[in-house]
């Protein structure tokens, strides 16, 4: 895939140097990693390697304790109206959808542009039917969270997130606690996200859907990055016996 | 077309119709046969006496000499004082004052039933009903006279402790269980600390710290009549009980809740009470209207400091010697009126719980 991105005085993401701790388990040891707009990153690697970690630190639900992250230029402090700067900008996308199961499918997507955007209500409705339809799920506004399958739920997460009109996108396993025939529908969806040059993140195992969307795969183990290459590099020609490892375990 | 029609097969008579139902439930085994019938014998020896006694042999519209004759219930100890016993010291010429506040406050209790029906109206509603509920009350407009709040009694008194009581513990005790799981330390130790210290002492002795001891520490010439100082106890005592089952609802919110309003940019205000709150409260209503129920009824304990609720009216009542000795029918009178309220309260949660749970399928 090529990549052409646009020239702009900053990357859409800089992380530097960052260091993250659990009391005294050491999480992330120093990550550097830049992420151009429009790019899209994979990151992989075995559980408890910090992927999901170092994604919910780039929209601060977790604080990182050494190192700098700036997103969009916005350096992530303890600075509150920072942090919300940057939730404003940044969709993040849970393995377990996270809706919200008291609101229906329609007041879950206009919840955030009405009051983090103040957007008007009607504006805020059409724009929710819009998504809705983008993500095929027009029909189920006025149900609830609960009357819905799984791959349903994660659609709607994802375009709950696409209200707030992001500027990068996260994906925490979004489709690990999915049941087998419902991964495809919310790859699909994720794979239009892509071609439309929405900037990602995404921590999946979905080697396919790395290989046909990503810029770049990232391999991440104990901590750090082990490598990072084009797709083809990566699955083809892994350089570090672990990466190695890995994909020999998932691949089979 | 034969063995099709030969392959229904009947349920066996004795599963289906009464037949099939008194098996089931009375006697499905030996054990449950021998309860049914020992029940059906104590039921047969209790109810015939019962009945007699509470409506074939009761006098309802007598004096108390004509009561002592007959061997059933005396109602005429409820219809003789019923005025008393309802409005206690209130002037007896203006009892329809608190009779009418008390209609008021009922048609707007039903009409807020509805959940359909909780819009700005019925707030404004509200506001005008408990205004003209006070004049009806308090007097002092044209027309009304003054009635001083030492003659306020008997079931208004009652029904004014519990109905604000609850209105005003519910909201505290949100805001207390906010404060218990609040990041700030100050807020919540403030709140730990009071929820603990209320939660350690009996209302009786915070009854008497209220009408006793806080009088001391009010500057000279500064006086909290008696209703507001047990209306103010009764909801600082009731909010620290709300506030521990609230805080249950809260801790059984699933983090990824505040992780996805967080990551869609809704700060804490609106966390709570747009995701948070809603889901929290909903689950806890069942130990909150436990609370709020044994809440209604310990509004009796203000007679310790010499209210005259709707549980002492009638005790007062009965001093009188036309009436002495017919404390079983005032009691059960008393209990009828306090267990309908309960009931009402134990139904609407009831019924709360079926609609918001039916709405999220």
């Amino acid at each position: 895939m090529a990549q052409n991105f646009s020239e702009t005085p900053h990357a859409m993401i800089e992380i530097i140097g960052v260091h993250k701790w659990f009391g005294d388990f050491h999480v992330l040891k120093g990550i550097d990693l830049t992420v151009q707009r429009q790019e899209r990153i994979v990151i992989c690697g075995p559980s408890g390697s910090g992927k999901s970690t170092l994604i919910r630190c780039i929209n601060r639900l977790e604080a990182h304790q050494r190192g700098r992250i700036c997103v969009d230029g916005i350096e992530l402090t303890n600075d509150i109206k920072n942090i919300e700067r940057v939730r404003a900008e940044v969709g993040m996308v849970f393995q377990h959808f996270n809706l919200f199961p008291h609101l229906s499918i329609l007041d879950n997507l206009t919840l955030g542009p009405i009051w983090a955007r103040k957007t008007p209500k009607k504006d805020a409705e059409e724009q929710a039917l819009y998504f809705l339809e983008k993500v095929h799920i027009a029909d189920q506004a006025a149900k609830f969270p609960g009357q819905l399958s799984g791959g349903q739920q994660q659609r709607v997460a994802i375009a709950r997130s696409l209200c707030m009109n992001p500027k990068v996108m996260l994906f925490d396993e979004p489709t690990s606690a999915l049941d087998p025939e419902m991964i495809k529908e919310v790859l699909d969806v994720m794979i239009e996200l892509a071609r439309e040059g929405m900037t990602m993140i995404v921590v999946t195992h979905e080697m396919g859907f790395a290989r046909s969307v990503a810029h770049r795969v990232l391999f991440m183990d104990d901590g750090r990055i082990v490598e990072g290459n084009t797709p083809d590099a990566f699955f083809n020609n892994p350089q570090h016996e672990r990466t190695r490892l890995f994909l020999s375990q998932i691949l089979h | 077309m034969q063995t099709a029609r030969s392959k229904i097969v009947k349920p066996p008579v004795t599963r289906v119709g009464v037949v099939g139902w008194v098996r089931a439930n009375l006697f499905d085994g030996w054990l449950n046969a021998f309860l049914t019938v020992v029940t059906l014998l104590v039921l047969w020896k209790l109810v015939p006496p019962l009945v007699q006694w509470a409506l074939i042999d009761s006098v309802w519209n007598t004096t108390g000499n004509a009561c002592r004759e007959t061997s059933g219930a005396c109602w005429s100890v409820i219809t003789a004082n019923l005025r008393f016993i309802l409005f206690g010291f209130f002037p007896p010429e203006a009892q329809w004052r608190p009779a009418a506040a008390m209609l008021i406050l009922f048609a707007l209790l039903f009409v807020s039933r509805e959940r359909s029906h909780w819009r700005q109206w019925l707030a404004y509603a509200w506001v005008f009903g408990l205004i003209v509920m006070a004049a009806l009350m308090r007097g002092g407009v044209p027309g009304l006279a003054p009635v001083d709040y030492d003659r306020w009694g008997g079931l208004p008194l009652t029904l004014l402790l519990s109905v604000f009581g609850l209105a005003g513990a519910y909201p505290l005790g949100v805001l207390l269980a906010l404060g218990r799981q609040s990041k700030m330390p100050a807020v919540r130790l403030i709140s730990v600390i009071y929820i603990e210290l209320i939660r350690g002492v009996p209302l009786i002795s915070l009854l008497f710290m209220g009408s006793i001891i806080l009088p001391l520490f009010l500057p000279e010439g500064v006086t909290l009549n008696k209703i507001l100082r047990a209306q103010v106890v009764i909801i600082l005592f009731t909010a620290a009980y709300i506030a521990e089952v609230v805080r249950g609802g809260l801790q059984g919110m699933p983090q990824g809740q505040y992780e996805a309003a967080a990551s869609m940019g809704l700060n804490y205000y609106q966390t709570m009470r747009l995701v948070i709150l809603p889901q929290a409260l909903k689950i806890v209503i069942p130990p909150t209207v436990s609370i709020l129920i044994s809440a209604f009824k310990d509004t009796s304990l203000v007679v310790i400091i010499a209210l005259f609720d709707l549980l002492k009216t009638t005790q007062t009542m009965l001093h009188n010697p036309e009436w002495m000795g017919f404390s079983r029918e005032a009691y059960l009178f008393v209990a009828l009126l306090y267990f309908l309220g309960c009931f009402w309260m134990a139904q609407f949660s009831r019924r709360l719980e079926r609609e918001l749970s039916t709405e999220q399928g």
